[in-house]
């Protein structure tokens, strides 16, 4: 763990260049997505939204080594919640977005009660429960979430009553982007923040924080709920790009994928949890043209090779490695 | 009076299932700290297997039970030895579940490559087609057979862990695995006799239960949170808790089903959070 790029700022403007450093590498992200697939943005934006689904994640199970195989249930209430907002009125897409967030808060809330409770088996199994449970009631309460035929005819209001979403997906993308850098860049310096780092005590060491005094409990619950407002955004931002919401978005297999991708990635840094995104969807997207079950055999080995010989992630691999290099260098 | 009565069978037998399946998991989850979840893909290697065999072999029903536990045990073996070996025990819960999930999606991908893509038939036998006179009412022999399996591999295993020496090493194992080995017990044969032990189970229950459970290419998806949350809800390692838990979950389910149809799984999942938040160990599980 100490060879993590996340320390404490020794300094504000230290923090600020980390900031604008971020924001910079979004930025450029988003302009290589938007010429490399210029045809395709929908796909990018489905990338972007899951993107907060697998960062979301990060904050409970790669700061509070939380194993959960629920997520996706806070990613769909915020989704369902912004698509019924708007459907009653609410177009606007900030405002959506704001709901998406509070909505996918409370589930935090109610999430993070159950699950982080207790360690191991029973914290995973509540957390698959507490996923099933709210997708049988997507499934259920078909005047709220359409069923299985899922919410559609979600058509949000221009942002800030200019920019009008095409069909193209242009506005949408330039959009998502914007959200992303935001939401990261903010998540960036809450990483930094004295509460993430208890959160990453806790992690390596339940037992030694309790003896130090920190009440555990609580304080996962409250991560819990700042992720739970993460999974809600990226939800809502799906909702207001795609205009629909169905069932895949609370899905276990969405919550499976969540928690591959983040450790493909790499857990416990939000930037692998985006380049865990962006790589997975990727290779989906040029594997699945094949059928259905010759990408599943190519996932199971690439899984299975990930845990075995790249344990911490891609991400943080590849930084330890360029750390080794750095120190060899100095000591010659 | 009657509705209970129509329950009942297949609520017995639906549990049953259950608990021949999730056993084998148990037992291992208790031992290996495995939270293995592509049990499921060896019970659907041994459906696939029995299917094959009976459709394309035309073998008889027991010999089509016979190959498709054998066949499961061998093919599990380049497994355990290559995937499981590193994680018994001494890793994390997250690295395991991926692992495993891993594993299950590789043996899906391979299943369906190599058996096509559409739900396997298990054709039972003339004898077990036919309802059966309870006496004072009809139930599908099928059923019955299904409730017989169940309590006969209940008792096998209580005589295999309580009566031999191999139950005697396998308890210590249990308890404490660092002590076992210690006193010389050679806990890595004991895990992977277990774990072939906990595969065969698992494909016998998957091809008894082919009619309760049907076997389909995404069976070992479908039914992998299943299994895990009946040996969660029993506690990992105990028969009794896990034969507990597979009845009470099964009523859940099939009441659930049978009452408010509507409302789907909403039932068996109220009934799983409110027994695992109460019982985090499990019904009848211990600490460890």
């Amino acid at each position: 763990m100490a060879t993590l790029s996340v320390t404490a700022a020794p300094s504000a403007w230290a923090g600020l260049r980390n900031d604008l450093i971020a924001a910079a590498v979004i930025a450029v992200l988003g302009a290589i997505g938007y010429f490399v697939y210029p045809d395709d943005l929908a796909f990018l934006i489905r990338v972007i939204g899951l993107a907060f689904l697998v960062i979301s994640l990060d904050l409970v199970t790669g700061y509070c080594g939380v194993a959960t195989l629920g997520h996706a249930a806070l990613f769909g209430v915020g989704a369902y919640a912004a698509g019924n907002f708007c459907l009653a009125g609410v177009t606007d897409p900030i405002l959506m977005l704001l709901i998406g967030a509070l909505a996918g808060t409370a589930t935090g809330l109610v999430s993070g009660l159950l699950v982080t409770r207790f360690r191991g088996l029973p914290q995973l199994v509540l957390s698959i429960a507490f996923g099933q449970l709210v997708a049988a009631l997507a499934n259920k309460l078909s005047s709220i979430t359409g069923g299985s035929d899922g919410l559609a005819g979600i058509s949000p209001s221009p942002v800030f009553g200019i920019f009008n979403f095409d069909m193209f997906g242009r506005t949408g993308y330039v959009f998502s982007v914007i959200v992303l850098l935001v939401t990261m860049v903010t998540l960036l310096r809450f990483a930094r923040s004295p509460f993430a780092l208890l959160c990453r005590a806790i992690k390596d060491d339940t037992l030694r924080t309790r003896m130090i005094g920190v009440s555990v409990y609580p304080r996962l619950v409250v991560m819990y709920c700042v992720a739970g407002a993460v999974a809600g955004l990226g939800g809502a931002l799906t909702a207001i790009n795609t205009g629909v919401v169905g069932l895949d978005s609370v899905s276990f297999e969405r919550s499976a994928e969540a928690l591959i991708m983040l450790i493909l990635g790499g857990a416990g840094n939000l930037w692998g949890a985006l380049i865990g995104a962006i790589l997975f969807e990727l290779f989906h997207h040029y594997v699945s043209t094949a059928s259905p079950f010759h990408w599943m055999i190519l996932v199971g080995v690439l899984l299975i090779v990930v845990v075995l010989f790249f344990p911490k992630g891609l991400v943080n691999e590849v930084t330890r490695r360029i750390g080794d290099f750095r120190q060899a260098r100095a000591a010659r | 009076m009657r509705t209970i009565l129509g329950i009942l069978p297949d609520a017995l037998a639906y549990g049953m299932v259950l608990f021949t399946i999730s056993i084998g998991l148990s037992i291992m989850m208790g031992l290996m700290r495995v939270v293995n979840l592509a049990h499921g893909a060896f019970t659907m290697i041994g459906g696939y297997l029995a299917s094959f065999a009976l459709v394309s072999l035309g073998v008889s029903y027991p010999i089509a039970i016979l190959i498709a536990v054998i066949g499961a045990v061998i093919i599990s073996v380049p497994f355990e030895f290559l995937l499981y070996r590193r994680i018994y025990r001494r890793s994390d819960e997250l690295t395991q579940i991926l692992l495993t999930i891993g594993i299950t999606f590789f043996i899906v991908g391979i299943a369906n490559y190599i058996f096509g893509p559409t739900s396997k038939p298990i054709p039972l036998p003339e004898m077990l087609k036919g309802p059966f006179d309870l006496g004072f009412r009809m139930i599908p022999a099928h059923r019955l057979f299904v409730i017989g399996c169940g309590v006969v591999t209940a008792v096998a295993l209580w005589l295999l862990i309580e009566k031999t020496e191999f139950g005697v090493r396998l308890r210590a194992a249990v308890d404490n695995g660092d002590m076992a080995e210690a006193l010389g017990i050679r806990t890595q044969i004991v895990y992977s006799v277990t774990f072939a032990l906990a595969v065969g189970l698992a494909a016998f229950g998957g091809v008894v239960g082919a009619e309760l459970l049907p076997v389909e290419p995404f069976y070992a998806l479908r039914y992998m949170v299943t299994f895990l949350v009946v040996v969660s809800v029993g506690g990992a390692g105990s028969v009794t808790g896990a034969m507990a838990a597979s009845l009470l979950l099964g009523l859940a389910d099939t009441t659930g089903k049978y009452l408010a149809p509507e409302f789907g799984e909403f039932f068996f999942y109220v009934a799983v959070i409110v027994i695992v938040y109460v019982f985090p160990h499990g019904l009848f599980g211990k600490a460890h």
